[in-house]
């Protein structure tokens, strides 16, 4: 009966493909966001031999690809966190508290460049840069202001920090110990990924390989006393925003979370004690089949290799946790209201593909720091999508459609080539210096460019829908007042504590740096005693050295 | 044969902030459309620029600035410009640059031309040959 059903389908494609030859198409290029060309349909044939065991399976099973709990949004929805930060933490701080008020249940840090870069306020690098793409922090005494009447053991944090990860999160620590908050209660997600900065962010201090010596400092050091911290959040989201195809996203990022998982096992450390607190964060862009293709290739990608090839046995070890962060790269400053139709269609790709915890960005994001209202609108974005849409009452919806299973087969086939061409460099960090995925990412970019150029892409208000318009949106405007403000309050913080102490700790650390102990516990004692964010990165800058980029276009 | 000289443009990224994405596509379509380009790369000072302008010999510098530091970046470049004899480079940019400030900045003579997001990379190679036309004239 099998085999005549398969003869009947054959036979009513050759039929329908009769059919439609003899119609005609729009002068259209039928290609998703990443120039990936689209069948005008998909049958049983694209899927043919495909086993649902093997490849699917039910939800919190292996290898994943429907989701990483059995009852995923029925039991609980993703985590709705707005990234957030700006000015000085006095400022940040109510900003959280109105964002808790509002429903949010976690909290997301973004940090100012000086904090980035690892300067302090009043350093000439931070010059006109304090406070305006997120909060500055510079001391112990920053972050106690920006977690004041917080409690820190009935919230998860998220951080957007890389290259100064360590100090943030001893600064996090710290806090929490200052709130009377011990630090195994504490929940929350460093970004603490030095890989993608090097291939697209750019925001590294340090060479890669001391670079990743902090990282596996920082997994050994959360094992032990920080377990339920998300030590890393393996991000594809920026490799997508410097202009990457989702199937870049997809194997460079997983690429990268494969090297952490190396540096861990080369520096002793049990596969099991640490990847169960590797998580992932990843974008959510315009091509709705194509994202949630992506993030249901990638749950079964690293289930596979971390079962196969790194012999995890711990189940949570193979679970590809991710958050989601809509596309800001798809949002256009021209007409900018649309931004929040782009925004939810994102937003709701990102929950069909079983995201953990979401970011929506606010229309008015391309221009500068959203205000209140749009980051309300943004939020209500989710909550509609949870309470009315009614697209979490059944766990990955999409599972059997022949054209989303043969998109997600495409996507793994796709970066399994791509992982041979980064073993071919011997691995990550040689690819990375080659300029290997600099020089992708950057063809990608130039080829989207050209296509918008030709027409043969049409972005809804840049090169066709125009109006005439002059740019009305309510923005949020940074103080100029504040930098000064935050050079005093650093200054004193200098002047107030005790400065033997401080380069008593400072000089250990830096003892510490030139051998192979673990620098948490060195870099925790040097916060509590009030040493600032830049003076520590001096330090281990002295001993590690600068990263230098070759640029490439 | 075209004995002319090549236009020569260094696309340059001040701030501490790494989005070049921006300035790698116009560096790249700058290229392909016939000129000389160099790229600075991340996280240049103004000192750096200007000095990598002047060694360079370029006829024009191309500020990428998306951090929001723009209104200090144009004319602390034009000062070091002047303060090096060198303020016959001409000077333009891009990035997320609001409509009253793109007015002063143009008003005060910081900058030639400045484009913001989802302007065609055309309009910025029109613009460069039509401002070297009318300078070597």
């Amino acid at each position: 009966m099998c085999t005549n059903d398969k003869d009947k389908i054959c036979q009513g494609k050759e039929e329908w493909e009769e059919c439609v030859s003899k119609m005609q198409d729009r002068p259209h290029k039928f290609m998703t966001v990443s120039s990936v060309p689209i069948k005008p349909l998909y049958t049983p044939e694209d899927i043919q031999g495909q086993s649902y065991m093997t490849e699917l399976n039910y939800p919190g099973s292996y290898p994943y690809t429907r989701g990483v709990q059995a009852n995923m949004y029925r039991g609980r929805l993703w985590t709705m966190r707005q990234f957030a930060g700006f000015a000085s933490a006095v400022e940040s701080n109510e900003r959280y508290k109105y964002l808790l008020s509002q429903g949010q249940t976690g909290l997301s840090v973004a940090f100012d460049m000086p904090t980035i870069m690892g300067y302090d306020s009043d350093h000439p690098r931070a010059f006109g840069e304090v406070g305006r793409v997120g909060v500055a922090i510079d001391s112990l005494d920053d972050m106690e202001t920006l977690f004041s009447g917080i409690p820190l053991d009935k919230i998860t944090t998220s951080m957007t920090i890389n290259a100064p990860a360590a100090i943030l999160w001893s600064l996090y620590i710290a806090t929490a110990e200052k709130q009377g908050v011990a630090s195994h209660k504490l929940g929350g997600t460093i970004q603490n990924d030095i890989l993608k900065e090097y291939i697209a962010q750019k925001s590294w201090i340090f060479p890669p390989e001391p670079s990743l010596r902090l990282i596996t400092d920082i997994f050994a050091f959360a094992c032990q006393h920080v377990p339920k911290w998300n030590t890393v959040s393996i991000s594809g989201y920026h490799i997508r925003e410097a202009g990457s195809t989702a199937v870049q996203e997809l194997a460079f990022t997983l690429a990268n979370g494969f090297a952490y998982v190396e540096a861990g096992m080369a520096a002793g450390l049990d596969v099991d004690a640490f990847a169960p607190r590797l998580s992932f964060f990843f974008n959510a862009h315009i091509d709705f089949f194509e994202e949630i293709a992506k993030y249901r290739a990638a749950r079964r990608i690293w289930a596979r290799r971390m079962k196969e090839k790194y012999g995890a046995k711990d189940e949570r070890s193979l679970l590809l946790r991710f958050h989601t962060q809509t596309a800001g790269c798809s949002l256009t400053a021209q007409q900018a209201e649309n931004n929040i139709v782009r925004t939810a269609y994102e937003a709701m790709a990102a929950v069909l593909g079983g995201t953990q915890s979401l970011h929506t960005n606010s229309m008015d994001e391309v221009l500068a720091l959203p205000s209140e209202k749009s980051v309300r609108i943004a939020l209500r974005t989710q909550q509609i999508i949870a309470e009315e849409t009614g697209v979490v009452n059944t766990i990955d919806p999409l599972a059997g459609s022949y054209f989303v299973e043969a998109l997600t087969n495409y996507m793994e086939e796709e970066a399994e080539k791509y992982f041979l061409r980064i073993g071919s460099f011997g691995g990550v960090l040689p690819a990375i210096a080659a300029g290997f995925f600099q020089q992708e990412i950057a063809d990608a970019a130039y080829r989207y460019l050209q296509e918008i150029e030709r027409n043969e892409r049409i972005i809804v208000g840049v090169n066709d829908y125009i109006i005439e318009e002059h740019q009305q949106v309510d923005l949020l405007k940074i103080d100029p007042q504040i930098e000064l403000e935050q050079h005093k309050r650093v200054q004193n913080v200098r002047a107030k504590r005790d400065n033997i102490v401080c380069a008593n700790r400072l000089e250990a650390l830096r003892k510490a740096a030139g051998t192979s102990d673990n620098l948490i516990p060195y870099i925790l004692d040097a916060v509590r005693a009030y040493s600032t964010e830049g003076e520590i990165i001096q330090v281990l800058r002295e001993v590690f050295g600068e990263y230098k980029e070759k640029p490439i276009f | 044969m075209n004995t002319e000289r090549k236009i020569r443009v260094l696309v340059a990224k001040p701030g501490l902030d790494g989005h070049d994405r921006g300035a790698k596509v116009v560096a790249r379509a700058l290229r392909d459309a016939g000129m000389e380009v160099v790229y600075t790369g991340l996280h240049q000072t103004p000192e750096q620029i200007v000095e990598a302008a002047i060694q360079e010999d370029v006829d024009m510098i191309g500020l990428s600035v998306l951090s929001g530091a723009h209104m200090t970046i144009f004319p602390r470049i034009c000062e070091l410009l002047k303060e090096n004899n060198a303020e016959d480079i001409i000077v333009m940019g891009g990035g997320i640059i609001s409509d009253d400030d793109i007015k002063e900045l143009i008003d005060g003579g910081y900058a030639g031309a400045l484009f913001t997001p989802g302007i065609r990379t055309g309009e910025i190679i029109k613009w460069i040959r039509s401002t070297m036309t009318e300078k070597l004239s």
